[in-house]
């Protein structure tokens, strides 16, 4: 490591808070770019799954009734 | 079926725009009331002081005859659209190129030439530099002639939306970007007393390739909106 | 080769291989990307003038490459799907704005914050933020334009004709801020004729930049599997897909 310490490389001389912020601010907005795609994949499919059983169901008691 | 010469037909198609616009004056006068009202807020917002006027006149100038350039944009294509006459133009054997072509032709001559030929009065009012003012009615000319031309992809590509408005702004205010730059500093350097052909010459270069690419886009644009 | 194009207008085909790529891939940019910015944050010597500011290049220079790069994905993508109406061209358009609208935004936010300790100000209206910005607007009209249409597959047509005019305009507009900024460059700030870098510094640059284009193909994929799911939610494929995953 370049630093001395992790109090060192906190501060950076000074520029710690603008590179820390900048590395926060870009590891957020990754995350973001990651999370949401996976996130919504999951929602579509729970809504496809709900409206297939619902199809389901309907085909099944139109079955019934006959 | 005999249909007309190309030619014959880009003319009868601007002579039917430049006529729609002249049977409303004030729709044709709405810009240049727009230009010289906004013209007026700069020195109420700036304070009246000539000597910063005249610094910023070039780009104020500018500035604003892009935005009424913007605004008449939007309605080009819209009452030919809700009319059915677009469609009618499309599915015409005349090639879609060139009879886009006449429609940005017309929107030039009714708002980029008239600003172009009515900013030196507003340019004097401004203290813009006397040896400015004819670099800055060419550029202006010039350059409107490109904004026209990507002002028509924008218009062509939100024909079919209800809200257009605020929505052309946003696609096609970056792409003004380099007009900007050169018609602002073509006036700059007039002011500076520099030679203002080489700006000029960009710009003319800016329209010849805006002329041979946009109206394909424009077409597609058109296409675009009557499937939707 | 023609079969590996039938392939690739497969929507399953194209599901499931993306979710084959993303197991592998997906571990190892992350794994790439932490190291690339460890590596940077904490293993390189300052710079001499910039002392450790200059840290902050590790993010902002990939994310602006990329960015950049992402727009030109964008419009071939764009391209591809009006000219051979191929639709897996015009998912791959769809997922690749919000990407590259991120990434511009991180590198204009990171470059404004790597501003202010070198140049004293948060906002310098230097060529290449200005250009990125610009950038950002285009990628901004591009998700608006999608949004504003109802008709989807219209919607989809009208974002690849706006990417294209795009396309043709970036050159023209980076060109002219530039040369606009150095028409206006005040006396006192000066970047210009610094573009060498120590191997030391230049190593886990190469390293980030390989692990923001990797990130950019994990996400592109990731919002092309969404996105196929929602196009083609009526279909058989995705009900087998389905009950699969209930079972689970």
């Amino acid at each position: 490591m370049y630093f001395d310490s992790w109090q060192a490389a906190l501060v950076m001389d000074g520029h710690g808070g603008f590179v820390w912020a900048a590395y926060a601010i870009t590891t957020l907005g990754v995350v973001w770019m990651l999370v949401y795609p996976a996130w919504s994949r999951r929602r579509a499919l729970r809504q496809l799954a709900v409206a297939v059983r619902r199809e389901q169901a309907r085909a099944d008691s139109a079955q019934g009734v006959r | 079926m005999n249909t007309l010469p190309t030619v014959a037909f880009m003319r009868r198609l601007l002579r039917r725009q430049l006529l729609l616009a002249l049977r409303s004056p004030v729709d044709v006068a709405n810009p240049l009331i727009f230009f010289g009202m906004v013209i007026v807020l700069f020195p109420i917002g700036l304070g009246p002081d000539p000597v910063i006027l005249a610094r910023f006149a070039p780009g104020i100038l500018w500035i604003v005859a892009l935005l009424s350039s913007l605004l008449t944009s939007d309605a080009l294509f819209r009452s030919d659209f809700d009319d059915g006459s677009l469609e009618q133009l499309l599915l015409s054997p005349q090639p879609l190129y060139l009879s886009v072509l006449s429609y940005v032709l017309a929107h030039w001559l009714i708002t980029g030439l008239l600003l172009a030929l009515m900013a030196p009065l507003f340019a004097i009012m401004l203290g813009l530099a006397v040896q400015a003012i004819a670099p800055l009615v060419a550029s202006l000319a010039l350059g409107t002639a490109v904004l026209s031309l990507v002002g028509c992809i924008g218009a062509s590509l939100t024909v079919s939306l209800r809200r257009g408005g605020m929505l052309i702004a946003l696609l096609v205010l970056p792409l003004y970007v380099p007009v900007l730059i050169f018609g602002s500093a073509a006036v700059q350097a007039a002011v500076d007393g520099f030679s203002v052909l080489p700006y000029l010459a960009i710009l003319a270069a800016m329209l010849s390739l805006g002329i041979a690419l946009a109206p394909f886009a424009i077409a597609a644009g058109l296409r675009i909106g009557i499937d939707a | 080769m023609w079969s590996f194009f039938h392939k690739l207008g497969s929507p399953p085909w194209l599901y499931s291989i993306a979710g084959t790529i993303l197991r592998w891939l997906l571990p190892i940019t992350l794994v790439v990307l932490v190291a690339g910015a460890v590596w940077g944050l904490l293993y390189t010597p300052p710079d001499f003038r910039q002392g450790n500011s200059y840290r902050i290049m590790y993010i902002h220079v990939p994310t602006a490459v990329v960015a950049l790069a992402g727009y030109y994905v964008m419009a071939i993508a764009g391209a591809i799907s009006l000219i051979w109406r191929m639709k897996m061209a015009d998912v791959a358009m769809r997922a690749a704005a919000p990407i590259g609208a991120m990434l511009t935004f991180l590198a204009l936010v990171t470059g404004a914050i790597w501003g202010k300790p070198t140049w004293g100000t948060w906002w310098e209206w230097d060529a290449r933020i200005t250009s990125m910005l610009v950038l950002f607007f285009l990628y901004l009209g591009v998700m608006v334009l999608y949004d504003a249409y109802d008709n989807k597959e219209a919607a989809g047509r009208a974002c690849a004709v706006l990417s294209l005019v795009g396309t043709v305009n970036i050159p023209i507009i980076y060109k002219s801020v530039d040369w606009w900024y150095s028409l206006h460059q005040p006396a006192s700030i000066k970047f210009t004729g610094e573009s060498t870098i120590d191997s030391s510094m230049l190593y886990p640059l190469l390293l980030m930049i390989v692990a923001f284009y990797a990130l950019y193909t994990c996400c592109l994929l990731m919002n092309m599997r969404t996105e196929l799911l929602r196009r083609e939610a009526r279909t058989g494929w995705v009900r087998r897909l389905i009950v699969e995953e209930g079972k689970g």
